[in-house]
């Protein structure tokens, strides 16, 4: 069949003018909005931290050129894109803080290489490639994957200097001063604790603080711990027009509704809405993950379903499975419905009604004839 | 209504009969000056299919840089209300509004004082907000009512005109001017001295852009019409046409073109549309050449209007794939019609020869009974003879 390349073709074609706008700009704004985040929680958790984050994103940004190259794509547009860095960005996000080097290399091959490239590159990935990555590594390496560490701010007495945080990231053991350090998540101890039969009000009496989990003085990933950071970051990118406030919106609503009801229900074994809210990936999963453009709808309708489903999904996977925290495999898995979703949730056409027959009006302007 | 519409003085054109005025339009050779040059004359014979009661009147001008409709109310208005006045007559409706975008401050205020002295136009502003020259979105902005799909606003009884042709009717019917000129905005970053020029129907495009002082630097597109739906002009000795509204010479800066990256899926595009289509879903289908699925997510409902391709972060030319779709599509159609007039002609054929056949045969046939039968008669009065003969 004789078929055009459109794509290579001149454009002869209205318009003639465009938006400023770009797929780079719309990368470059949510690393922007990640910023403030990043930065702190780098902070927090030290050098070992800044060797992690820049390491993984140095790593998606080889595993993707590398693919570019033996897919035959020119390297040079696609890498400036920005998609690599931020899938990077994100996936440091949800590390352990203080992982290994290789957990950080392993991971970006899963995302770029997993993820993203074996799809077709940009755009063709079903599922986030960060969460790809990381639902496979807390699969595959359950210990490393878990191993918090309580903040220990740079510049402190208790922040692991330089050669200390070699070894943590590239010397596979935390030097023994720091052994102490070591910790769990809120919703982890939640988790264990509940497990083992005791009531919710003494598991919380003296390890829940919200002011902690705000501002982000709690053990976590990057992306995890400072939630108004975070949710600074997402309204930014609500602000820009990037994202749009129906899934995030509608993902903290059905969780927090959810939450809110079983806690009314039996407040000794399900912990209320803000704890929901607060702790763990929530807002990062609401405001940067589950609004990937890629991987989730493109109608508003479908966005709101998709956001309800995440919500509920992470409700369900925190509160009755073996994992702590749900917001990768719920995202991942409302990530799979996305097609299914934009196949039904279409918008309405102008003129015609919902099932795409042209609207008809019955007393008025018949047709003389 | 107007004192004149009550008058019996058989000069005033205001009591001329509804056809006599669509006669002399048609007769003047006015268009729908907006650009897509429908013969008016047949809009203004509406009246006789549907039933109809309001007229609007489009002076959105909602395209960047266009102001040719702007300059032409904000110095021709008593012209533009009386060619409105005629054009409700010719209509035979009592409404009329004539609806500006909120960006024309100047020309509200000259066509809302034009009007005051006539209780059926009004004048309506209407948000600034491409693409509100749509007729069908506008009407919608403007009554709530929305058309039916593969409908005219002529079915919910609304019939859209433009200013210019308004301003046109009024020369036509009053003073028997045909169309022989319209203004013409000259702009773009490339332009010396851009402005809006009355010009003559037929003036080559090289002239009226020298005297606009010519480029400034070398245009990266020349566009006849405006940037969001216009058409490329491959070179200056063209002329300008009816439905000319704007000559742009645009900088490569204007044009902000970029090579096309792959689809992010981000629905920028569908929140731009203003028909409720999945632009990105039909463009996926229409570069596979799968044109009918493109049709199922709405090819046939789209307006060409451009907002997808001026939002999309991934530079994609969503629009020339529609084009290109909505080409093939129109091609096969007719190969299709093609064929199947000539099957219908061949089986018309057959079937003539056939009778063509059968009556030369009946023909036949109907010669050799008469030759029989003329055969035997003379044989017969033989006979008798004979018999007669013999007695």
């Amino acid at each position: 069949m004789n078929k055009p390349d459109l794509n290579s073709a001149p454009v002869t074609s209205a318009p003639y003018t465009h938006e400023k706008t770009s797929i780079s700009r719309t990368m470059l704004l949510v690393m922007l909005a990640l910023l403030p985040a990043t930065v702190f929680g780098i902070y927090q958790f030290g050098l070992p931290a800044l060797f992690i984050f820049v390491l993984t994103i140095a790593a998606c940004i080889v595993f993707e050129a590398v693919c570019l190259v033996i897919a035959g794509k020119p390297v040079r547009p696609y890498l400036l894109d920005g998609s690599a860095v931020l899938t990077g960005w994100l996936l440091a996000m949800t590390l352990p803080p203080w992982s290994p080097w290789w957990l950080a290399a392993v991971g970006a091959f899963l995302a770029i290489v997993v993820g993203k490239q074996v799809f077709g590159g940009i755009g063709q990935n079903l599922f986030n490639p960060a969460m790809v990555a990381r639902v496979a590594l807390l699969i595959a390496f359950p210990l490393e994957m878990t191993s918090w560490v309580q903040p220990q701010p740079m510049f402190s007495s208790g922040a692991p200097g330089f050669l200390d945080a070699l070894a943590v990231t590239f010397g596979g053991h935390v030097p023994p001063a720091f052994d102490a350090v070591s910790s769990a998540t809120i919703l982890g101890y939640v988790k264990t604790e509940l497990g083992q039969g005791v009531a919710l009000h003494d598991v919380l009496a003296d390890n829940y603080d919200v002011l902690g989990l705000a501002t982000g003085s709690v053990a976590g990933s990057l992306g995890e711990t400072s939630a108004m950071l975070i949710l600074i970051g997402g309204l930014f990118l609500l602000y820009k027009g990037i994202i749009t406030w129906h899934i995030p919106l509608s993902m903290m609503f059905t969780l927090a509704l959810l939450a809110g009801i079983f806690h009314l229900v039996s407040p000794e074994r399900y912990p209320d809405a803000m704890f929901h809210l607060m702790s763990g990936a929530t807002l990062l999963g609401a405001f940067f993950i589950a609004t990937d453009l890629v991987t989730s709808p493109v109608t508003t309708r479908g966005q709101l379903v998709f956001g309800a489903g995440c919500g509920a999904l992470v409700f369900v996977i925190r509160t009755w499975t073996g994992y702590p925290e749900g917001v990768a495999f719920a995202v991942m898995l409302m990530n799979a419905m996305t097609p299914l979703i934009d196949h039904y949730m279409k918008p309405r056409i102008y003129g015609r009604t919902r099932k795409g027959e042209p609207i008809q009006y019955k007393d008025e302007a018949e047709v003389v004839e | 209504m107007t004192s004149g519409r009550n008058s019996r003085k058989p000069a005033d054109p205001m009591s001329l009969a509804p056809e006599t005025i669509a006669d002399q339009v048609a007769a003047a050779g006015i268009v729908g000056m907006g650009g897509a040059t429908f013969p008016s004359a047949i809009k203004l014979n509406l009246g006789k299919r549907f039933k109809l009661h309001t007229l609007v009147i489009n002076a959105a001008e909602c395209e960047p840089y266009l102001t040719c409709d702007d300059r032409l109310m904000r110095e021709h208005s008593d012209g533009i209300i009386d060619g409105v006045a005629l054009m409700m007559q010719a209509l035979q409706v009592n409404t009329a509004i004539i609806a500006i975008e909120a960006n024309k401050p100047e020309a509200c205020d000259a066509m809302a004082k034009a009007s005051a002295a006539f209780d059926g136009i009004t004048v309506m502003s209407v948000p600034v907000h491409y693409p509100m020259g749509s007729e069908k979105h506008l009407v919608q902005t403007l009554t709530g009512k929305e058309t039916p799909a593969r409908a005219l606003t002529a079915d919910i009884g609304i019939v859209v005109h433009n200013v210019a042709t308004a301003n046109a009717v009024h020369n036509a019917i009053r003073f028997g001017k045909p169309l022989i000129s319209r203004v013409v905005t000259v702009s773009g970053g490339a332009i010396a001295s851009p402005g809006n020029i009355h010009t003559l129907i037929g003036t080559p495009v090289s002239e009226l852009l020298s005297f606009c002082g010519g480029y400034v630097e070398e245009p990266a597109r020349l566009i006849g019409g405006g940037p969001m739906m216009g058409q490329p002009l491959p070179e200056t000795r063209v002329p300008i046409v009816k439905g000319s509204g704007g000559i742009l010479a645009l900088t490569d800066r204007e044009i902000a073109s970029r090579e096309a990256m792959p689809c992010i899926r981000c629905g920028s595009c569908v929140r731009a549309c203003p028909c409720g289509l999945l632009p990105l879903e039909m463009a996926s289908r229409a570069r596979v050449g799968d044109f009918e699925a493109a049709v199922s997510f709405g090819l046939m409902d789209c307006i060409a209007c451009g907002s997808c391709s001026y939002v999309c972060p991934s530079h994609i030319p969503l629009v020339q794939y529609f084009s290109h779709a909505k080409g093939a599509l129109t091609e096969k159609q007719r190969k299709q019609h093609k064929q199947e007039e000539t099957r219908r002609l061949a089986v018309a054929r057959t079937e003539r020869m056939e009778a063509l056949k059968k009556a030369k045969r009946e023909a036949m046939e109907k010669r050799k009974k008469e030759m029989a039968a003329k055969k035997a008669a003379e044989k017969a009065a033989e006979e008798a003879k004979r018999s007669q003969a013999g007695a």
